[in-house]
């Protein structure tokens, strides 16, 4: 579903976008990590992870090109049973996986899957942002790692039809440029935390079944759908806004304005609601701080009458005189 | 989030526009702040698009790149950035004072008084955001190690002395940055967010068009409509009418106006180099020249809105007065700025690229006391800061109600005043806590003695005042309280204790891997590929 | 002589004999200067400093221990002095007011001083590693045992490291982090990284050292090891020291079928106990679980209980003081003392997981973390927090939380911010939440109140 769209269409346009600066630029490193057969990326994935064995000297790159994304999912199992037994370094350039979410098949396709002489498998992420000094952006790693612990679970699914079933890494290769240049340098990330969680959310996920069940009957995103239809049928779908949606979705201010109207506090942080217990409205939260509403024996009004009072004993002594008095 | 700042949150939502955060500014402000609005180009780290810099509102310095990706137009920027901010800063360097400053005598180990010089004034960096801080370390670390012909002759792009100089100080304003307390370089969406609260979240605060619309709305339009007009709004050309406050730029920007400009640009560049004849090249030269003008009007528009808004954002911060402490943890940016002004005059190399483990744990530790000290200063200057540590039981204040004179046991007794409080504060006082009030700027202690609930009429609380009454038997005057004064105690402390020394980097232990090698190699730079432009 | 049989079969304590054994000889024999040792809760690891302490001091080496707080240097002090009362022992202290524990002036061969010179020449010497750092000498000390090693940070260490030749550090992965009150990220990655564990560093460094593991809690039981060990020392994993009939709860007066009474039988009866409080979101100082832990907390005590372990093959009557409520903030604890003391529960202990880190009681009545919470944040995911809650208790742990936790974990999935080069500490705290809750809700008792 294109959601860049809707939001345009519901009349709450995104800022998103990708530069085609930036565009250009990843397309260009992740083409040159992977040129010559991907010799430098095999060379940083044997100095990173696997300094013990034989230095790749010629790298099998086997063609992964097949029907649909099916095809390409058998495809890939085969190459990578072909690779494990082969004893060599073999790279994967755009495998396709596909792990079961929420009762249904999802694809993916990470960047490049790399097989160790030793039989192991390695997920790899070709990233654009740099390492600057041996360090990156965490939060920019974080989504990487999470990402890459996606293609590990998925491709661990492959691996348990093998016999003996080959071992999935669990540190996974993250290419970036280095410092201000165009190089790759690269850094082994352990992605174990990031699997588990992964893991545990695949068997707690409301199964997408599920979703559709709550939905009315014939309920369409169409972008085409005039605007009231459309507002009606995204209401539908439960979300809970909160503000750094704004930097994940193209529907966030869409969300921000719904969540304004109904003067949720949330719209405010997440955290803001952290002290005021049942309280979920700006005008409760205000009429309960003012003794108009709300039980003075519940410690969240109490706390919230007594900041009321104390906030304003302050604004009204600034000015005379230092903070004691 | 404190309960205060949620409830400013929710008041500013209802009034629809900012609710005071502080009551007085708690951050210095030059008379004459070099504002630096700097662009940079996606996707690539380190490749400066443009910028507007310059401390004079009604003259910012237009700073362009057009092709980013070519070095060389990317060092000649860095050399014009340098040309503005170095004479700056040595504006500042110029006029000092004499100070004394403890140090530790080499010879005798013991700590000794030395005259040494303070500079008068310190420059004070401002950038629009907290990106804008990242960027000037970005620019510092990629500039400080780039090597002077005369460093080194065969270098292939020998950078003229004062880029790797440039690289220097902006690396310091970029550490300095991270002293909490510090004004030597600020982003103005902080300072701006630590003086108001808007109606929004912290998160939308850090975009400076719609903090700026959310403290003083336009007339007739609300907080949050004007918030939403700089978030979303934009021209007949699909160009956002508040651009962001860079240094990244927006995407549409980019590939609507900005690439046909660039590709404009590089055309016309390999036209002149193809020029078979002067006439020819005349005329090539000067659609180069209308090129080039071409991306400098689009990084003037781009940044020119972010340039005003910065000073608009100032003119609201003068507004306020400034704290009591102010004044003093600036001498501290300008001991700051002095001493990285010594190390440069004496020849020491660039910052290396990564702190030894000694001076990384010295750096914590001094951040640890300053964030401890601008919190205490903090509440100490405004009473709405004090407010939050009173919500949160970390201070009280109230009536004085009674006064008893005792005396200490021993041979010499000395005053030892319980004095009752009543309030309606609840602090959280354990047996014998330390508690402590500030008599003119000074912190006098008490120790608590005794709670009694006081009805109604909220608590009762006895201290026993400990010291600042002088040597004598009795009481200073004045320096105990009297019944009806109002006082505020506070269960933090008001200064901050030095931490212990750590051992010197070449007595580095060996579980932290031994001294640094000996006399290490001055920090290499970065190597320069034919990769590097794509 | 062992038959092979039994070979296979998990003897408790010689499996700790063994593991200790092998820490001593490393420690007082071994070629490296340094020996770090892993202690999940309840493994015996005060037992195991006293014992190195008392063998080094034999040995004929002067010994400086350097603890976290100046509870714990008191507590080792006097632990010192029972097993030895002749051995002559210093406590360095501050010079503030009350700068140690009034108990060791009754210790006739404890020395207390401010300052080292007092202290010369004793075997050993204890303190802070707050006054460590301000302590100069040109003679180090031959051997130093640095306790609560995971809770100290990277930058304590380097204040004190050159004060001794060699050391061993003893503490547990599993609890309460260190913690900087400013960002610190422009060092993560570093190996000296100010605001890492000393182990951390200590271990980056060194990689070479003899790392150890006591393997086995005495204090946990049977029904809690596993859990423990599988939410939050996945990787090092340990067993319980007692078998499933060791350790038996019972209660004089029978249940009144009260919630409060089901949730207290069925801990009793497996060693854990849910009480659900119907989902709603509340302050911290939620009124209603704060009167639930209250309420819990007067029917154990009201019902006559009794212990009955491997200590104590007599039932031992289960008393205020082998009681304690733990919570996650200081007003929570606050509340449920006031609450207790309303209805004339005095003695009770009630702290929050950081002051109770370290202690050990036979019943522990805890408020989760995220009971009624809105949100999750990192504060209230830290593992370190619920393991040390979870964590504490001799026979049984009954904790009171909000139904609608697991969906609160599921509304905040884990986006944690990912370093390059710095090791991965585990559980993941999103996910040993969920782990736990998951084991916990198989002995959950509902309660509308």
């Amino acid at each position: 579903m294109d959601k860049a769209a809707l939001a345009d269409a519901l009349g709450a346009p995104s800022a998103f976008g990708q530069s085609q600066f930036a565009f250009m630029r990843g397309n260009a490193f992740e083409a040159r990590v992977k040129a010559d057969g991907g010799a430098e990326l095999l060379r940083l994935a044997h100095r990173k992870l696997d300094p013990g064995a034989e230095p790749p000297q010629e790298a099998h790159v086997p063609d992964l090109t097949a029907q649909g994304p099916d095809g390409r999912t058998a495809r890939t199992a085969l190459a990578l049973r072909e690779a494990t037994g082969a004893g060599g370094w073999t790279l994967l350039d755009h495998p396709m996986l596909a792990l079961e979410v929420a009762g249904s098949p999802a694809f993916l396709e990470p960047d490049a899957v790399v097989v160790h002489p030793d039989g192991g498998w390695t997920v790899v992420e070709i990233k654009s942002f740099p390492m600057l000094d041996g360090s990156a952006d965490p939060a920019k790693v974080g989504a990487a790692a999470r990402q890459a612990a996606v293609y590990v679970l998925a491709l661990e699914s492959v691996a348990a039809r093998l016999d003996p079933a080959p071992r999935v890494r669990h540190r996974v290769l993250l290419v970036c440029p280095k410092d201000f240049s165009n190089l790759p340098t690269a850094s082994a990330v352990d992605v174990r935390k990031q699997r588990a969680v992964t893991a545990r959310q695949l068997t707690r996920l409301t199964r997408l079944q599920d979703i559709a069940d709550t939905l009315p009957e014939g309920v369409c995103f169409s972008p085409e759908l005039p605007p009231e239809e459309l507002t009606a049928a995204v209401e539908a779908v439960p979300a809970t806004y909160a503000p750094e949606c704004l930097a994940a979705c193209e529907l966030a201010f869409h969300c921000r304005t719904r969540s304004r109207a109904r003067g949720a506090v949330t719209t405010l942080g997440r955290s803001v609601r952290a002290e005021l217990g049942g309280l979920s409205t700006v005008d409760d939260v205000l009429a309960a701080a003012r003794g108009e509403a709300g039980d003075p024996d519940d410690p969240a009004v109490a706390a919230l009458r007594r900041a009321a009072a104390l906030r304003a004993e302050a604004l009204a002594s600034a000015g005379r005189g230092s903070a004691c008095h | 989030m404190s309960l205060i700042a949620t409830l400013a949150r929710l008041e500013a939502v209802r009034a629809g526009r900012a609710q005071p955060a502080a009551t007085v500014r708690h951050r210095h402000l030059s008379e004459r702040p070099l504002v630096l609005v700097p662009l940079t180009t996606a996707g690539e780290a380190g490749a400066p698009l443009g910028a507007l810099v310059g401390p004079d509102r009604h003259a910012p310095r237009l700073l362009a790149v057009p092709q980013p990706r070519d070095r060389d137009l990317r060092f000649a920027f860095l050399a014009e950035l340098a040309d503005v901010v170095l004479p700056y800063i040595d504006s500042c360097a110029l006029a000092v004072e004499a100070a004394e400053r403890t140090e530790t005598d080499p010879e005798s180990g013991k700590r000794v008084k030395v005259e040494v010089e303070l500079c008068a004034d310190a420059p004070q960096l401002i950038v629009p955001s907290r990106a804008g801080i990242d960027f000037v370390r970005l620019l510092g670390r990629s500039m400080r190690f780039r090597r002077t012909a005369e460093q080194d002759p065969q270098t292939p792009h020998p950078a003229p002395p004062r880029v790797p100089l440039l690289g220097r100080w902006l690396t310091h304003f970029g550490e300095r940055a991270r002293v909490p307390g510090s004004s030597l370089l600020l982003a103005l969406t902080d300072v701006l967010a630590r003086h108001w609260t808007t109606g929004q979240s912290s998160l939308e605060d850090q975009h400076l068009g719609a903090l700026l619309a959310w403290i003083s709305p336009p007339e007739g339009a609300s907080g949050a409509e004007a918030a939403l007009r700089a978030e979303l709004a934009r021209d007949a050309d699909g160009q956002l009418e508040c651009p962001p406050a860079g240094p990244a730029t927006d995407p549409a920007f980019d590939n609507k106006l900005l690439a046909p400009a660039i590709e404009r640009y590089d055309r016309a560049r390999t036209a002149l180099a193809a020029a078979e004849d002067g006439l020819q090249a005349d005329d090539r030269l000067g659609a180069l020249t209308a090129a080039e003008r071409g991306i400098r009007a689009l990084v003037e528009e781009c940044a020119l809105p972010t340039w005003e808004k910065v000073w608009d954002g100032l003119d609201l911060l003068r507004a306020l007065p400034e704290g009591a402490h102010v004044e003093e943890r600036w001498t501290r940016d300008r001991w700051s700025f002095t001493g990285h002004r010594d190390r440069v005059l004496a020849g020491e190399p660039p910052q290396p690229r990564r702190d030894d483990a000694v001076t990384a744990a010295n750096k914590l530790a001094a951040r640890e006391r300053e964030q401890a000290r601008l919190e205490a200063q903090e509440a100490l200057d405004d009473p709405l800061v004090m407010a939050g540590r009173r919500l949160a039981g970390e201070a009280f204040a109230g009536e004085v109600t009674d006064v008893v004179m005792a005396y200490s046991e021993g041979r010499r007794p000395s005053p030892r005043p319980l004095v009752t409080v009543r309030t309606d504060d609840q602090p959280h006082l354990g047996e014998r806590a330390r508690v402590y009030r500030s008599l003119d700027g000074r912190p006098q202690s008490a120790e608590f003695v005794a709670y009694e609930e006081d009805g109604a009429e909220g608590t009762l609380i006895t201290l026993r005042i400990l010291d600042k009454m002088g040597r004598g038997k009795e009481p200073a005057a004045g320096s105990v309280p009297d019944k009806g004064d109002r006082l505020c105690f506070t269960l933090f402390e008001h200064e901050q204790r030095g931490g212990a020394k750590l051992p010197d980097p070449e007595q580095t232990p060996w579980t932290h891997g031994g001294p640094p090698d000996e006399e290490s190699a001055p920090e290499a730079p970065d190597p320069v590929t034919e990769e590097d432009v794509l | 002589m062992t038959a092979p049989a039994q070979e296979t079969a998990f003897d408790p304590g010689m499996a700790a004999t063994r593991a200790t054994d092998a820490i001593l000889r490393d420690t007082l024999h071994g070629p490296h200067r340094g020996v770090v040792v892993d202690s999940p809760p309840g493994a015996g690891k005060s037992t195991l400093v006293v014992r190195a302490a008392l063998e080094l001091a034999a040995a004929g080496r002067p010994l400086m221990v350097v603890a976290q707080t100046n509870a714990q240097v008191d507590d080792l002090v006097v632990r010192l002095a029972e097993k030895d009362p002749e051995l002559p022992v210093g406590r360095l202290h501050s010079s503030d007011a009350d700068p140690y524990d009034k108990a060791l002036d009754d210790l006739p061969n404890v020395r207390k001083s401010a300052k080292t010179a007092d202290l010369a020449g004793l075997d050993v010497v204890l303190s802070t590693a707050a006054k460590w750092a301000h302590v100069k000498t040109d003679e180090p000390w031959r051997h130093a045992i640095v306790d609560e090693a995971y809770q100290m940070r990277s930058d304590a260490l380097l204040a004190v490291a050159g004060l001794f030749e060699r050391a061993l550090f003893v503490g547990d992965p599993g609890q309460l982090d260190p913690f900087s009150i400013v960002g610190s990220e422009q060092w993560a990655g570093l190996s000296y990284d100010p605001s890492a564990s000393a182990v951390t560093t200590l271990l980056a460094h060194n990689p070479g050292l003899p790392q150890h593991r006591l393997p086995v809690s005495w204090r946990l039981p049977a029904s809690a090891a596993p859990l423990v060990s599988d939410a939050f020392y996945p990787y090092t994993p340990f067993r319980s020291g007692t078998a499933a009939g060791d350790r038996r709860l019972t209660f004089a007066v029978a249940s009144d079928g009260s919630a409060p009474d089901r949730v207290i039988d069925e801990a009793a009866e497996s060693g854990w106990g849910l009480l659900e409080l119907p989902a709603r979101y509340t302050p911290r100082t939620d009124p209603e679980a704060v009167r639930a832990l209250a309420a819990v907390v007067r029917r154990l005590l009201e019902r006559g209980g009794a212990a009955v372990s491997e200590r104590s093959p007599d039932p031992a009557p289960l008393t205020a003081g082998r009681i304690a409520v733990g919570t996650a903030h200081r007003d929570q604890a606050a509340a449920v003392r006031a609450a207790l003391a309303d209805l004339g529960v005095t003695d009770v202990t009630v702290d929050t997981a950081n002051r109770l880190q370290g202690r050990e009681f036979d019943v522990t009545v805890v408020l989760h973390p995220l009971s009624g919470r809105p949100d999750a944040t990192a504060f209230h995911l830290e593992t370190g927090r619920l393991c040390v809650l979870a964590s504490r208790h001799r026979h049984a742990c009954i904790v009171v939380c909000r139904a609608g936790v697991s969906e609160l974990l599921d509304d905040h999935p884990s986006t944690e911010p990912v370093q390059l080069g710095v090791t991965v500490k585990f559980p993941d705290g999103w996910e040993a939440n969920h782990a736990v809750l998951a084991r916990l809700r198989e002995h959950r008792v509902g309660w509308k109140p």
